[in-house]
């Protein structure tokens, strides 16, 4: 099976040419129907990695390409979550969802005949993370991690097959956060979606991916690929395991070096 | 309950105090009537010379209004021009301070030369004064988007056009409507100035003529005139933002 999402090589500066260096020479591979995650000490480029992948920016050297295509414009297939949930404060939370049917093709052209259809789908997709019957609600009215699942959904709504998620759970709490782990383990499952996570937490990255990735402090690289062959379905009782641990004590070790 | 009939009570209940403290110390202290005349001469004032001052307020208002709907106009058109890209902004931005550096009055004599006295220098000077916050307001909720929220859009192939209607422009209404209300109070300024520069009609004008004879409680009802419209004009834009964008109250959103 050939790579879903791969960079090959690649280089890429920030601010121009002369600035600094983001990453350089950065070779991965994601399968179709992964779930990846990318880990490394902050400022290693993995925000780059995120632009990269979804066609925001093109790297200067290297190639990247998702779904088997070349990326030279804005990736359409894929969804993005960010550490901030940026809903707008001024539609409701199911407003919020449908906008971005308003934006992307076909759905744009189609938003007013198929109005009830997609109304429908975005309440399908809140139940399924627990938000069943906020639709109305607006965002202020809603918990960080309320708002947080708002934002996963708004990012899955044109249903990419790709999902990009930078830090999506930094901001929130412990016990939030191990939630909305689930959610998004549970979601994956269910629709079988791609999904690359860039984050710093080492637990998270092993309790959610099947490959993860190191990344060596800027310029950053690929330092190490790690197969997470823990079993699925995953529950949360198997972030206390010593294989888990084991994993986690693994990453971290290659992180340390990455920062010296 | 009863605490807030006493936030409700307590604008009248100052201003009240404020103009009995004033009454007391003129009396109190003897101050002459052609220094500093009490509130109730300058009551008496405003009773003796009502149709003058009704008149001249009126003509005040409107210029002031007509220069503030430009200002909302232009202000509005160039905000969004100004906030839609970095280079535009970059060219306008310095004009823009050297422009609002320049004091309103000095534009005056200028306005008088090409437009002659009276009402249109008024409204231009209104316009002027008034202009300058709505721009930097509404440009600065444009400026202001977040960039995730951004890079999402334009993932989905959003163009800056996309962009701007979903996103920037119902973000930077808060802005706008909040500016209004520093720049209705600057559009009195304005008119004011104008007017006790450079025309026969207008509260600017009744003050300095006032003045010239030595009506000094006239002058104090010329300034009540004044005030009254300013607060009238205010607590408008006051209940026209919150109506507008009521979101952003709750939410919490473009404050402090």
């Amino acid at each position: 099976m050939s790579a879903f999402v791969a960079l090959d090589g690649v280089s890429h500066v920030y601010g121009g040419t002369g600035g600094t260096l983001a990453v350089e020479g950065l070779t991965l591979s994601v399968n179709r129907g992964e779930f990846a995650a990318v880990v490394g000490p902050s400022g290693c480029g993995k925000s780059t990695l995120m632009k990269l992948a979804t066609g925001l920016q093109f790297p200067f050297k290297g190639t990247v390409s998702v779904a088997g295509a070349h990326v030279s414009k804005p990736v359409k297939i894929a969804g993005m979550a960010f550490q901030a949930p940026t809903l707008l404060p001024w539609r409701t939370t199911l407003e919020n969802l449908l906008l971005p049917l308003e934006i992307v093709q076909p759905h744009r052209s189609q938003l007013r005949r198929k109005k009830a259809e997609y109304v429908a789908r975005a309440e399908k997709l809140l139940a399924s993370v627990g938000l069943g019957g906020q639709s109305g609600k607006y965002p202020w009215e809603l918990s960080g991690g309320m708002q947080m699942r708002a934002s996963l959904c708004r990012a899955l709504i044109h249903e990419p097959q790709l999902l990009m998620l930078d830090e999506p759970f930094a901001a929130l709490d412990a016990f939030t956060r191990e939630e909305l782990w689930c959610v998004i383990r549970d979601l994956q499952a269910t629709s079988k979606i791609t999904v690359i996570l860039v984050t710093h937490d080492l637990r998270e990255a092993v309790f959610l991916a099947d490959r993860i990735f190191v990344m060596s402090s800027r310029p950053g690289r690929i330092i190490e690929e790690r197969i997470v062959d823990l079993p699925r379905p995953r529950e949360l009782d198997v972030t206390f395991t010593p294989a888990f641990q084991g994993i986690v004590h693994e990453l971290r070790e290659h992180i340390v070096r990455a920062r010296q | 309950m009863s605490q807030n009939l006493a936030i409700r009570l307590a604008p009248w209940l100052y201003t009240i105090a404020m103009l009995v403290i004033w009454e007391g110390a003129v009396r109190l202290f003897g101050i002459p009537e052609f220094f500093l005349p009490p509130p109730t001469t300058v009551a008496r004032a405003i009773y003796d010379y009502w149709p003058a001052i009704y008149r001249n307020s009126l003509i005040t208002l409107w210029a002031t209004v007509v220069g503030f709907g430009l200002a909302v106009v232009f202000g509005l058109l160039l905000g969004l021009l100004v906030g839609w890209s970095r280079s535009i902004y970059a060219g306008l931005y310095p004009l823009m301070i050297g422009f609002n550096a320049i004091p309103k009055v000095a534009v005056v004599p200028i306005l008088v030369l090409w437009f002659g006295i009276g009402f249109i220098p008024a409204v231009l000077t209104a316009f002027l004064i008034s202009f300058f916050p709505i721009v930097v307001n509404v440009a600065t909720g444009l400026a202001t988007i977040e960039p995730e929220l951004e890079d999402v859009l334009k993932a989905l192939g959003a163009s800056k056009l996309d962009i701007m209607r979903k996103v920037g422009i119902p973000r930077s209404l808060p802005y706008f409507f909040g500016s209004l209300k520093v720049a209705i109070t600057l559009a009195f300024v304005g008119t004011v100035v104008s007017e006790s520069v450079a025309s026969n009609n207008g509260i600017g004008n009744l003050m300095l003529q006032a003045q010239a004879q030595f009506l000094v409680p006239l002058i104090f009802a010329g300034l009540v005139a004044l005030a009254v419209l300013g607060i009238v004009m205010y607590w408008l834009m006051a209940v026209l933002e919150r109506r507008m964008t009521a979101w952003a109250h709750r939410s919490g959103f473009a404050q402090g």
